[in-house]
């Protein structure tokens, strides 16, 4: 019997080993788990996120901080922010179906958003003395721009990269003059001059959206309004993304000409992308245009279409969920920035994390944090003894952050001046920073971190708009240098 | 064997690239069940003579008929319809999609990928089932090679169209690609092959014909192409 259990025992041993290790199977995929390494540390969130959470769950829980915030926020102010997010979310969602999903550089796309809500606003209001239904104008709207969206896309057909770039611009610059131009139009029929679009001056007076007799006199409803819509977009844009027409438009942003040898019909469906990107432009310049009660050309020129494609970027090209994450960065932040207390926590919190992501280590990170104390004191007592003039304590003091800083940071009389000087040091350091080794780059971070609060004291505080876009930029350099296939982008892989 | 029904022709083909000549006078065919190897040296014209079959270039002169209906004029997506597949040379993957995405994306013509279509791929290449998550452009070369000819097979071609399925392998994954071919071959599916690997190629194929310089030199079986001195000398280096 002993005898017998021996071979046994050891056939099983055999064949449980064989099993660990996955023999008979494919041996990279039964290691497939022990072989994906984690990203340690702050680097590795993203990933975390991105793998540990499902996509239905970050969605739920989305959708019941949208839905909390509705429910219990009363302040207008940031209802109107809530407000500026779906519309933000809105036009992420559709570059991301032309530029994400169909790779198609298109920088008229802002010009969609325009038209909708120029549309809207010569429907609904006294300029030219239209009321016509809620209804029939968003209707108007949506056929209206898709019909311009596949018009533009015609020339989309036979473009791509830079010369798509460069023909969208030029349409959207094309949006912006005619609108400029069109308060003084004189037809060949009449005498007088017509004032279509009152030129820069904008139109004001615009009705608010109306459905069943319910007017939207409350800026609640018309977050309520986009919340319905956002969620019913994203249901039906990821729908659309798994099945073949999405995933033609992604083969068409990977290699158009093997797409094409595949039977995918490249021209029809860059129109489609076109199309369905304007359509939902249109529709949220619309619901922009009803909210606001007037509309400005300003407001749909460049600076709106580089934040949009920057929302896109930013949470990963190809991506929903980066692209509403995208959109709370880029239109939350820019407010939040406003405030000069809540940007200087914020700039902050960003070097502290900027530190705890490259010290690695919490011993790394307290040296860093000391070393920058101690650069400040010394600065402070060395500068002292020379007896240089200082900026009084109570001029340059802004926020609580500040104040207490006040007793560290050595603040030169003339500010301009050496924050001037002290943004160029910065900045070549920095670009040495990235390419020096791992020695120089451990001394050289206290001197940096210890020049980037200076310069925030010195000069950036007291400059909100600059700082504003500054910290923006510089979150965006960050990220793409960490992560260049955006939040939740997928990583690029090239094929041979 | 049954009688021969043509399934390409090409006839009389001039291809130019701008005002480069390529394709000269250039007569090929297929028929039904057959598979045909296109030899030749480096940029004799042979990726251009499958682009021409396939509509990617369009030529000067000449008329292409393919399933029984003239092709010549018809662009690419719709002569996929009809039942030319393709692999292209480099595989051309989509590499940031993933394999099983990469397989739909071969049955686009014919609507939502069928179940049993990808089973039927599965089934030729078990490794790909393992694989149907990973991203294309992660895989090796071979399993690339499987990709790319999963790909082709879902759209149910009448006649696949390799190019140079043997570049960028290893020798032993040549072997087993050209094996493969032959499989395919055995169970009645129509191939033109493009190749540079001469002894390859013709030990599987049917016939064969040699193009030098966008001019077809040399025709035949492939048992007599592989026999044929001059052909020896030329590509077979020996
Ligand atoms: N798109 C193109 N434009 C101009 N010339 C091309 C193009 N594609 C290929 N050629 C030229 O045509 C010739 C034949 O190319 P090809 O058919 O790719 O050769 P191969 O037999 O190696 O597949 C080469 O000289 C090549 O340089
Ligand atoms: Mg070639």
């Amino acid at each position: 019997m002993s005898e017998n259990r021996v071979p046994e025992e050891i056939q099983e041993n055999a064949a449980h080993e064989a099993a660990k290790l996955g023999i008979g199977t494919d041996e990279w995929v039964a290691q497939h788990e022990e072989r994906t390494a984690r990203k340690k540390g702050l680097k590795g969130v993203p990933q975390f996120i991105d793998e540990s959470i499902p996509a239905w769950a970050r969605w739920v829980v989305l959708l019941a901080a949208a839905f909390a915030f509705g429910a219990f926020v009363d302040n207008q102010y940031l209802l109107r922010i809530g407000v500026n997010l779906g519309l933000f979310v809105m036009l992420s969602y559709g570059l991301n179906i032309v530029m994400g999903y169909a790779g198609l550089l298109d920088l008229g796309y802002v010009a969609f958003y325009g038209i909708g809500a120029y549309g809207y606003a010569l429907m609904s209001s006294e300029q030219l003395g239209h009321h016509w239904s809620t209804w029939l104008s968003v209707l108007i709207i949506i056929i209206g721009t898709a019909l311009l969206g596949y018009i533009v896309s015609l020339p989309a057909r036979r473009l791509f990269g830079d010369y798509l770039a460069i023909v969208t611009l030029f349409f959207g610059q094309v949006f912006v003059q005619l609108v400029l131009a069109s308060d003084n139009i004189t037809f060949p029929w009449a005498d007088d001059y017509v004032d279509i679009t009152a030129g820069a001056n904008g139109i004001p007076g615009i009705d608010p959206f109306s459905f069943f007799g319910h007017k939207f006199l409350n800026i609640r409803d018309y977050y309520w309004l986009l919340l319905v819509l956002v969620a019913l977009l994203t249901i039906t844009i990821s729908r659309i993304n798994r099945t073949r027409i999405g995933r033609a438009w992604r083969t068409i942003r990977e290699d158009a000409l093997a797409a094409e040898s595949m039977g995918v019909m490249v021209n029809r469906l860059k129109t489609m992308a076109f199309v369905t990107g304007a359509a939902i432009a249109g529709l949220a310049g619309a619901i922009f245009a009803a909210m606001q009660s007037a509309v400005f050309v300003s407001g749909f020129d460049m600076p709106l279409m580089t934040m949009i494609y920057a929302a896109v970027i930013l949470g990963g090209s190809g991506s929903l969920a980066g692209a509403v994450m995208g959109a709370i960065v880029m239109s939350v932040l820019p407010e939040v920035l406003r405030v000069t207390n809540y940007s200087e926590i914020l700039f902050l919190a960003v070097l502290v994390l900027t530190l705890a992501a490259v010290g690695k280590s919490v011993k790394r990170f307290t040296i860093n944090i000391v070393s920058i104390a101690l650069i400040g004191f010394a600065v402070k007592i060395l500068l002292g003894f020379a007896s240089i003039k200082i900026t009084p304590t109570e001029e340059w003091v802004v926020g609580p952050v500040s104040r207490a800083l006040s007793h560290w940071m050595y603040v030169p009389l003339d500010r301009v001046l050496w924050g001037n000087c002290a943004f160029v040091i910065l900045i070549v350091l920095i670009a040495y920073f990235t390419t020096t080794t791992p020695r120089i780059k451990t001394i050289l971070l206290p001197i940096i971190g210890y020049l980037g609060i200076f310069l925030w004291e010195v000069r950036l505080v007291t400059d909100v708009n600059t700082t504003r876009q500054l910290l923006i930029g510089a979150m965006l350099v960050v990220l793409m240098i960490t992560r260049p296939q955006g939040f939740l982008g997928k990583p690029r892989v090239e094929v041979l | 064997m049954s009688e021969k029904k043509p399934l390409l022709e090409i006839s009389n083909i001039d291809t130019y690239y701008g005002v480069i000549h390529i394709l000269q006078q250039v007569n090929l065919r297929v028929d039904e069940g057959e598979l045909v190897c296109l030899l030749g040296g480096n940029a004799c014209g042979k990726s251009t003579t499958l682009k021409t079959i396939l509509g990617m270039v369009k030529p000067k002169v000449g008329k292409i008929m393919f399933a029984g209906e003239d092709v010549t004029h018809q662009n690419t997506p719709a002569r996929v319809k009809l039942g030319m597949a393709v692999v292209p040379e480099n595989r051309r993957l989509f590499g940031p999609m993933t394999v099983l995405e990469n397989l739909k994306i071969g049955a686009y013509v014919r609507g939502e990928a069928a179940q049993e279509d990808l089973e039927r791929v599965y089934d030729l290449f078990p490794k790909l089932k393992e694989r149907s998550s990973q991203l294309a452009g992660t895989l090796s070369g071979g399993e690339q090679q499987m990709v790319a000819v999963g790909r082709a097979l879902m759209s149910h071609p009448r006649l696949i169209l390799m190019d140079e399925p043997s570049m960028g392998l290893a020798p032993k994954l040549v072997e087993q690609s050209f094996e493969m071919i032959a499989n395919l071959h055995s169970q009645g599916v129509s191939m033109l092959i493009v190749e540079q690997n001469a002894n390859m190629a013709l030990s599987v194929a049917d016939r064969g014909y040699v193009l030098q310089t966008g001019r077809i030199v040399l025709e035949g079986e492939a048992k007599e192409l592989a026999g044929h001195e001059e052909l020896r000398r030329a590509y077979l280096g020996r």
